[in-house]
């Protein structure tokens, strides 16, 4: 296989205020090949969007802080980076896209403007080669009458075109990977296909490496390649997309997938997860998961269990899969164990 | 029919004026634009659509939050659109609703007990202490509250819970219709699973009728027996669920059936889908003819000019097309390409 154009090794972030420790990531690791998506799927507060901005360096600091891990863009450590050299590679190399268009876009600049700047920044291009460059992008990403709409104000967008208009701003660099976080959530499901539709259009052309931030189950199984399953801040189990469907090891997985609702079946019942998410700013003695968990047995409120990695580039982290385990990893260790 | 609906729309529309820009022309927003209905007695019927096709103000003229421009609301065959005052308010015990974001649609001020229990206090209901408590625990017991929350306030729960307390507080006055407007919208997929499987005992054990307003087929399909599809303030298909599922008539029905995406790669993966091209239109300035032709993949000549009404296909299966309905059933499965 090629090699990982991204890689997340053991990453831990900790937003720490005066009266407590927010433990919102605690130990991702992943590898993102070029060309291939990688979804991260998780509830509110399971911390994926925090793992995303981690990685963008864009959190506050402080309270926000990453206390721990690598992330490995092209072999080099993001985390070790000045604050000139990550401005040379965010949004440039790595670019990101949010999930409401409308507060990510700046209302007082036109949109071409918006597009124009960071290729005047990155490229060095002059202000009219960027015009023109940004009437083409906006034109890529599929805007009716670009040449007129790159002087539009971003009101003047309905909420797709603001996505679209989001994207052409992201790949304006031709970006190695793109950073989708909820990239459709806010739109209604006709234009959210349009939307997924075009990315992965524009993957294919660039062979860029996505990174899919989202909650909707249905997303996953269109797009991703492998998924990386969270659940309070930490990852609970990765695998390649179609073994995950099929084979789920963890029980919050099984309970995910089990609780979502799909057009192509009625379920006289939905096998809901009982309980609520923790609060992560306590700490957990044992799984996090283990309270709700069905298959909860006397150790899991007890001893954490590590990450266990099992055959066909898989984990989960949960002591059912013992053993049928190749190799075990602490989730904090760095690089090396984990595979 | 021999029963009575508990609920009958009947040429339901909704005016807005509005003005383009600050001193810009008067003009007018048809957001529901000629909506007719009928809910019988413990079904569930669900009103789906985009945002912006008037579902939610649909929903407000139902329950008479909002005065209706023309059409009536029958409720238990009564007409409730030209009802006022104490008349109206003896109507709306029977009548509940539940909001979407169960963060804004509690008092924040109010206790658990007190947001619950509020509807007893308006409708003078239950003034013993001793039936109050016991109809109180009743209703916690129904809806998964636990007794220790009642003192507390809305803020010290999470987005489930107070979306049960907004349940409870729904189902206080024994209503025969509860009109709910995307209710599992602002929750966690594993908290929405919860929560939809409680609407669906309640529904069972309080034979209650469900108006469900959602722009999620799956939810839908899941809690519904009945499906309304509405596009810029009109119906486009009404039919029961499986038969809509199963064998959409209308354009706009088999579009957006086809772009929800399904929780199943090996189904994914083989789909077909239908992208409409553009934006939903402006309901300030809706396409003359069919609404939907301007998106439509089948649209001919005459659907520029032409609106088509409802017409029905098979007993209660409607569609407002005549292009593209009535052709060989094509199910949802079809959409696979083999």
């Amino acid at each position: 296989m090629s090699e990982p154009v991204l890689s997340v090794r053991g990453l831990r972030t900790h937003f720490i205020t005066r009266e407590r420790t927010v433990v919102a990531v605690d130990g991702v690791s992943y590898d993102l090949h070029p060309g291939k998506t990688l979804a991260v799927v998780g509830e509110s507060g399971s911390g994926k969007s925090v793992h995303a901005l981690s990685i963008l360096r864009l959190l506050p600091e402080p309270p926000a802080k990453v206390v721990g891990g690598e992330i490995l863009f092209q072999g080099r450590d993001l985390l070790k980076m000045g604050a000139e050299e990550m401005r040379k590679i965010r949004g440039n190399r790595i670019a990101m896209i949010f999930q409401e268009p409308m507060t990510s876009l700046n209302p007082v600049l036109k949109v071409g403007e918006q597009i124009a700047e960071a290729v005047v920044l990155h490229q060095g291009l002059s202000q009219e080669k960027a015009w023109a460059k940004a009437v083409g992008l906006l034109k890529k990403v599929g805007i009716p009458h670009p040449e007129e709409r790159v002087n539009d104000y971003p009101h003047q967008y309905s909420g797709g075109m603001r996505q679209r208009a989001m994207i052409a701003i992201a790949l304006s660099c031709e970006p190695d990977v793109l950073i989708a976080d909820e990239p459709t959530t806010a739109l209604d499901v006709t234009i959210q296909a349009q939307i997924l539709e075009l990315m992965k259009d524009l993957q294919r052309e660039y062979r860029m490496a996505i990174v899919l931030i989202t909650h909707n189950i249905g997303v996953v199984a269109e797009m991703a390649d492998d998924v990386v399953v969270m659940y309070a801040g930490r990852p609970v189990e990765s695998a390649p997309i179609g073994e995950l469907f099929k084979n789920p090891k963890h029980p919050y997985t099984k309970g995910l997938l089990a609780s979502v609702p799909s057009i192509y079946e009625r379920k006289e019942r939905l096998e809901a997860i009982s309980g609520q998410p923790p609060d992560l700013s306590g700490g957990f003695t044992g799984c996090p998961f283990a309270p709700r968990c069905p298959q909860a047995m006397s150790r899991c409120g007890t001893d954490d269990p590590p990450q266990f990695h099992l055959a066909g580039e898989r984990m989960s982290n949960c002591w059912l899969v013992e053993d049928e385990t190749k190799s075990s990893s602490h989730r904090h260790a760095p690089s090396g164990a984990i595979q | 029919m021999s029963v009575t609906p508990i609920l009958a729309v009947k040429d339901l529309k909704k005016h807005f004026d509005a003005r383009k820009g600050l001193f810009g022309e008067k003009t007018t927003v048809k957001a529901v634009d000629g909506v007719s209905f009928n809910v019988m007695p413990q079904e569930s019927f669900a009103v789906v659509g985009e945002s912006g096709c008037g579902k939610t103000t649909l929903g407000k003229l139902v329950l008479a939050l909002e005065k209706s421009s023309e059409g009536t609301v029958h409720f238990d065959g009564q007409d409730i659109s030209k009802m006022n005052g104490a008349a109206l308010k003896k109507m709306r015990r029977e009548m509940q609703v539940i909001f979407q974001d169960p963060y804004s649609s509690l008092n924040p001020r109010m206790t658990v007990s007190d947001i619950i229990t509020e509807p007893w206090v308006i409708h003078d209901m239950y003034r013993n202490h001793a039936e109050r408590a016991q109809k109180l625990a009743k209703l916690l017991d129904d809806c998964g509250i636990a007794k220790s929350y009642l003192p507390r306030h809305p803020h010290e729960f999470s987005g489930g819970q107070r979306q049960r307390v907004g349940i409870a507080r729904a189902l206080a006055l024994d209503p025969k219709l509860v009109v709910a407007d995307e209710p599992v919208s602002a929750l966690d997929v594993s908290i929405q699973a919860q929560i939809l499987n409680l609407l669906k005992d309640l529904q069972k054990e309080r034979k209650l009728a469900y108006l469900f307003i959602s722009h999620d087929f799956s939810v839908v399909r899941h809690l519904c027996t009945r499906i309304a599809v509405m596009y810029l303030g009109r119906i486009v298909e009404t039919a029961d669920s499986e038969t809509l599922f199963n064998d959409p008539q209308h354009p706009y029905t088999e579009a957006l059936l086809s772009a929800v995406p399904v929780p199943d790669p090996s189904i994914e993966k083989r789909r077909k889908r239908i992208l409409l091209t553009g934006d939903v239109p402006s309901p300030l300035k809706p396409p003359p003819g069919c609404r939907f032709h301007p998106r439509c993949r089948y649209m001919r000549d005459a659907c520029r000019t032409h609106d088509q009404a409802l017409i029905e296909a098979k007993s209660g299966h409607e569609a407002a097309c005549e292009v593209l309905p009535f052709k060989d059933a094509r199910s949802a499965a079809a959409l696979v390409a083999l």
